[in-house]
């Protein structure tokens, strides 16, 4: 089974990992990414390109879920404003046994970082800035091709 | 045509979308991109910098040197940063 979404409102993990660990699978890993409270970040604004991101999303769940076998895929990435602390992705893999369950996730955020449209924008005292993309991104993502 | 517009892109153009015809010499996204800079200013500073400038052909990631013939939505944007 695979699901994405992406809401404007908290990310609730409990109820995405209970889902997923009602599908009888032997191992569920997951990856929360949170607003980090640091250079003084006030609020972190999300935006996507509405349609496309979908189809990423859904494309990357897709792919993962058949590298690995999986039995269940879960990626939620929130847009619009959230504050520091916040989650703002969660990814879930559902497997019959470990290895293809955490090594699923790692490939989910690696992956999603380099292959789906979205832009944070950061709010700080001084103003706001749109945070630049890392080569180390880059780089993380294509150790799985 | 529909081109559309994320981020500081969308910022620095001043719109987030609009309707465009450009002409048959216009093969490729950064020909598209050419062509844009050309049409003023604003356009002209915005789009300066191709090499951080990214864009997708209805909906799917693309190179700059990708074509558009037959595209009914083009988007330009900056690398994303998402996760």
């Amino acid at each position: 089974m695979i699901r994405v979404l992406l809401p404007t409102a908290p990310i609730d993990v409990a109820a995405e990992l209970a889902a997923l660990e009602a599908g009888g699978a032997g191992a569920v890993a997951s990856f929360t990414g949170l607003v980090r409270r640091d250079d003084g970040v006030e609020a972190l604004e999300l935006e996507h390109y509405p349609g496309a991101t979908d189809a990423a999303l859904l494309k990357l769940a897709e792919a993962a879920a058949a590298r690995w076998s999986l039995l269940a895929v879960t990626v939620v990435h929130r847009v619009g404003r959230m504050l520091p602390g916040e989650r703002i992705v969660f990814v879930a893999a559902a497997a019959r046994h470990r290895a293809a369950a955490l090594e699923a996730c790692a490939y989910l955020i690696d992956r999603l970082k380099t292959d789906a449209p979205f832009w944070k924008r950061e709010e700080t005292a001084e103003g706001a800035r749109w945070v630049e993309a890392r080569a180390t991104d880059d780089h993380a993502a294509r150790r799985w091709e | 045509m529909e081109l559309l517009y994320f981020a500081w892109v969308r910022e620095r153009m001043g719109r987030a979308s609009e309707r465009i015809a450009p002409p048959p010499e216009v093969v490729t996204v950064a020909d598209l991109i050419a062509w844009l800079r050309a049409r003023g200013a604003v356009e002209d500073a915005a789009l300066a910098d191709a090499s951080r400038l990214r864009a997708a052909v209805d909906q799917v990631f693309v190179g700059l040197d990708a074509p558009i013939a037959g595209a009914r939505e083009i988007a330009l944007f900056p690398p994303v940063t998402g996760g």
